[in-house]
């Protein structure tokens, strides 16, 4: 059981060839595009969602910060549709490596904040000192605000791993505990009950990317625009 | 009786079972012919089953049966050991 339990994360190659590229690559081919005005159901569904997505998250920016909404959109449903086609039996969910979580966030976070220091110097200085503090506190409090900031992309990316490594733990645990009940009976609906709540807790994966696009969001509103 | 079509025309199950090993490597093996013969698989199967005025959740679905059988396929070797058996 010990060995079986963390062979689903390791990375998958087939004769030495890493075929974790083309599982990465996989989720772009469920989204189609199409130019036309009326498309097929499939790609109105999720121009629908797109569009519901962009709107709700976007709205908040000036204009400066909404020329990110392609690169936060391509996030939120890369991230959405690894997550969620992570919940298959057998699949391999490539966020639940932490080196691609923060080859993500480090990036990103860091765009953000150079952003902001670029074009509003004083105003991303201002950030380190939170208003009305009494003076005696100053020197301590700009050292904790540095280490609060330097520390959102490690956040980032460990939260997500944790997430998803975590729930994925959790169902094959609770799915083998089932099996091995099954001959003792009894408990076996009970676990099986569990086993389902927690594989529709889990579903909230996309509960995850929301989180993570909106913080990474809620970074890049603080720095950039003010 | 000689073939009236030549072989490069002729589509796979037109092929004679005599002629199949001259048909495949007369292929276009090149990196943009497998690449062509991938864009129109997908084609193949997008207008067939996705590009249709009622789409339905078959077209999906199948894609993603097709995923978990190859991910089935890719960890056969470590699942070999979880068969139902007296003595593991």
């Amino acid at each position: 059981m010990n060995e079986n339990l963390f062979t689903s994360f390791i990375t998958p190659m087939i004769l030495g060839l890493p075929l974790v590229t083309l599982i990465v690559l996989f989720p772009s081919l469920l989204f189609p595009t199409s130019n036309r005005l009326v498309s097929n159901r499939f790609v109105t569904l999720q121009q629908w969602m797109l569009q519901l997505v962009s709107k709700q998250m976007m709205s908040i920016h000036n204009s400066k910060g909404q020329t990110w909404t392609l690169m936060l959109m391509s996030l939120i449903l890369f991230i959405g549709s690894t997550n969620l086609l992570g919940l298959l039996p057998h699949s391999f969910t490539p966020t639940t490596q932490l080196s691609m979580n923060l080859g993500m966030a480090i990036p990103l976070w860091a765009g953000a904040v150079i952003t902001g220091f670029r074009n509003k110097t004083k105003a991303s200085l201002a950030h380190f000192l939170p208003q009305g503090t009494p003076t005696p506190l100053i020197p301590m409090l700009v050292i904790i605000e540095t280490i609060s900031l330097f520390i959102q992309p490690m956040a980032l990316a460990v939260r997500l791993t944790a997430n998803i490594t975590a729930g994925h733990l959790l169902i094959h645990l609770i799915g083998g505990a089932t099996l091995a009940l099954m001959s003792i009976s009894t408990t076996t609906a009970l676990i099986t009950f569990t086993i389902l709540i927690l594989l529709t807790i889990l579903e909230f994966a996309v509960a995850m990317i929301q989180a993570y696009v909106f913080t990474l969001l809620v970074s890049l509103y603080l720095h950039d625009n003010t | 009786m000689a073939s009236v079509v030549p072989l490069k025309e002729k589509k796979l199950l037109e092929v004679k079972l005599g002629e199949l090993p001259s048909w495949i490597l007369m292929r276009d093996f090149t990196p943009s012919g497998i690449a062509g013969a991938f864009q129109r698989g997908y084609y193949r199967y997008y207008n067939k089953y996705v590009n249709v005025k009622k789409g339905s959740i078959a077209g999906l679905s199948m894609v993603l049966a097709a995923y978990v059988f190859l991910n089935y396929c890719r960890s056969y070797k470590e699942l070999k050991h979880e068969r139902l058996r007296k003595y593991h």
